[in-house]
């Protein structure tokens, strides 16, 4: 897709996207705040494992630390809702760094494994310091309502708070991943050895993007927190972590449409199977994700950008501009 | 010291337990390159099959050796049918996949045998055995007997039998096998029916311990993982090893360091995880991969 074209239809995304409170309320809208909160999460565990080939399926972590940073900051200090997001994500920054330096000796199926652990791992840590966390109870905290008295429900300013930090993020990580660091994380995704002979420094820039990620997760945590007012230990089980990623091989690796479509996937599906058998929804969501996987091993965006290829590719090469090969992202195996 | 050997014990018999998962998610690693993440969930559904098969009237090692037929046929089967069309996608496709099965397995026999937890008997006597002061379950007896019976076949079949030979052949190189006039995908799909039956192994020693449920694996799971990270994932000695280590280390620090206790039980598989990947990512038996640039 040109340049042009991609911005054209974010503008038009962005436009449909704040217009929403007009047609819905409610339980409706909130479960589009969700939507936007996970496309945040999503993007963060993208940068990481589609642009930069590092595996994690401990993402749930970040977004608990994110969560309870937030909540806890509410909790016990009273500070405004506002203030306690970018602490998360400065915080989780940090966090996410730490646990990168040591990662960097791990590759593919041994990250996998040993941020696998650590959202296994992290319901537990947070029961056991029940001091701040309130133990299993969780923390009750209250929605924030809309300021200056404007005619907003809470659901709709959550939904219009939660939108713009969205679209915040997303053009910080289009223009992130267009610009020379993000062509450094692709090098090294692709061939760590000769991006590393071309002068990237491979260890710096795999931790910070561990960084990175894990602030992007801990921002969404944090909005989480806010948005649903309550967190409790086992929320961030294993599942969300597993979800994450599901979001994102399902959306497409290496694509910022793709967190968007891998956001509206994991909301929505997982009640439409409900719909579908009530007896055993997980069976059905099952039986779509390996559906997914043979028909567009490649994800959604993947799928989308195949199709667009074929449609433009007589018009390129008819000019006999430069060929366009339908190249995918794909970790290397 | 009574206390420590009983312990040491009963570690051994749930390092079995792991060892027996370790090992099948070892042999599907090593023939094609993927952790299979529906193994657990594979197992917990062998075992309820062996509930209803006893519940039909079956005797229980008949259910047994039925049990492990139907997995060994079912894991050929899953292999053929739902993990060859992926084969040669990527690789985070394939992890997928194996989670789309775990939440099917999980989820259809929740439905089919509903949530409650569920007795499940043990083919041992109930008596303990006495050595003098040390008392031993019967049950964790002869689990570790199962176990190891389970690896002495093993052994026997990979390395005396043509079949066996294959099936390391199509393991270690697909292409000069196939040249060879191995057939390398039957290979695979034999791998993960073996894989099955001794996820099914384990889930059947495992069951009358923990009950059967349909969640009942999960935190196996991650113990089988910890004693494959331990051991090496290249190694199907070294995931037996580990699994008996995980199973010791488990049980001692449980016992013997007050704050861990069962709360963070997990977090100490967590922790051996972390510092084996740290201190020895191929873990104690694995090797070392040198690729050439």
């Amino acid at each position: 897709m040109t340049r042009r074209a991609s911005v054209i239809l974010a503008v038009v995304v962005i436009v449909m996207a704040y217009s929403l409170p007009a047609f819905m309320s409610g339980f409706r809208l909130f479960q589009f705040t969700q939507v936007c909160i996970y496309a945040i999460a999503l993007m963060g565990l993208n940068l990481l494992t589609g642009y930069n080939g590092q595996f994690s399926l401990g993402h749930g972590a970040f977004y608990a630390i994110g969560a309870y940073i937030s909540a806890i900051m509410m909790d016990q200090w009273a500070i405004p809702y506002g203030w306690t997001i970018p602490v998360a994500g400065i915080l989780c920054l940090v966090v996410g760094f730490l646990f990168g330096r040591p990662a960097l000796r791990l590759e593919g199926l041994y990250l996998a494994l040993a941020t696998f652990s650590l959202a296994l791992a992290v319901p537990q840590i947070l029961k056991y310091f029940e001091h701040w966390t309130g133990g299993s109870q969780g923390l009750v905290l209250s929605k924030p309502k809309a300021p200056f008295g404007l005619k907003l429900t809470e659901d709709q300013w959550l939904y219009l708070v939660t939108l713009t930090i969205t679209v915040i993020m997303f053009v910080l990580a289009a223009n992130l991943v267009r610009s020379r660091v993000g062509r450094a994380l692709v090098a090294i995704r692709d061939n760590h050895i000769a991006a590393e002979s071309m002068g990237v420094n491979s260890a710096m820039y795999k931790s910070l993007t561990f960084g990175v990620s894990a602030a992007y997760t801990g921002i969404a945590g944090a909005l989480s927190a806010v948005a649903i007012a309550y967190v409790a230990p086992d929320s961030f089980n294993v599942f969300l972590s597993v979800t994450f990623l599901i979001g994102i091989v399902i959306g497409g690796l290496g694509s910022i449409w793709g967190n968007v479509l891998g956001a509206v996937f994991i909301q929505f599906v997982p009640n439409w199977a409900q719909d579908i058998s009530k007896a055993a929804p997980w069976a059905i969501f099952g039986i779509f994700l390996i559906g997914f996987m043979y028909v567009m091993p490649y994800g959604i965006a993947g799928a989308l950008k195949l199709l667009w290829i074929r449609a433009v590719r007589p018009r390129v090469t008819g000019q006999g501009g430069e060929a366009v090969s339908p190249q995918l992202p794909s970790p290397s195996r | 010291m009574d206390i420590f050997i009983q312990q040491v014990m009963s570690g051994l018999a749930t390092g079995g337990i792991y060892a027996s998962l370790a090992l099948a998610l070892v042999m599907i690693y090593q023939a094609t390159d993927v952790v299979n993440f529906a193994q657990g969930e594979m197992a917990m559904f062998a075992t309820y099959l062996a509930w209803s098969m006893m519940n039909a009237g079956l005797p229980y090692w008949g259910a047994f050796v039925a049990t492990l037929a139907v997995a060994f046929v079912g894991g050929v089967v899953i292999q053929r049918v739902i993990i060859r069309p992926v084969e040669n996608k990527p690789i985070l496709t394939i992890v997928i996949v194996t989670l789309g099965l775990l939440v099917i397995f999980n989820s259809v026999a929740g439905w089919v045998w509903t949530y409650l937890q569920k007795p499940f008997p043990s083919p041992f006597p109930r008596e303990p055995l006495r050595l003098g002061t040390v008392v031993f379950g019967a049950h964790d007896l002869g689990e570790i007997a199962v176990t190891l019976v389970m690896l002495v076949l093993l052994f026997l079949f990979f390395r005396f039998t043509p079949l066996g030979l294959a099936m390391r052949a199509a393991a270690q190189n697909p292409v000069s096998s196939r040249l060879a006039g191995i057939r390398v995908g039957w290979m695979l799909a034999l791998g993960w029916g073996l894989a099955a039956t001794f996820g099914a192994v384990a889930g059947l020693m495992v069951a009358p311990i923990l009950t059967l449920d349909p969640n009942m694996m999960g935190g196996i799971q991650i113990y089988a993982f910890a004693a494959a990270t331990l051991g090496g994932f290249t190694s199907p000695v070294g995931a037996v090893v580990g699994g008996f280590l995980v199973g010791i280390v488990e049980n001692l620090v449980g016992t013997y360091v007050s704050f861990i206790g069962t709360e963070l039980k997990l977090t100490v598989a967590l922790a051996m995880i972390i510092v084996v990947l740290l201190v020895k990512p191929s873990g104690l038996f694995g090797r070392t991969h040198v690729r050439r640039v």
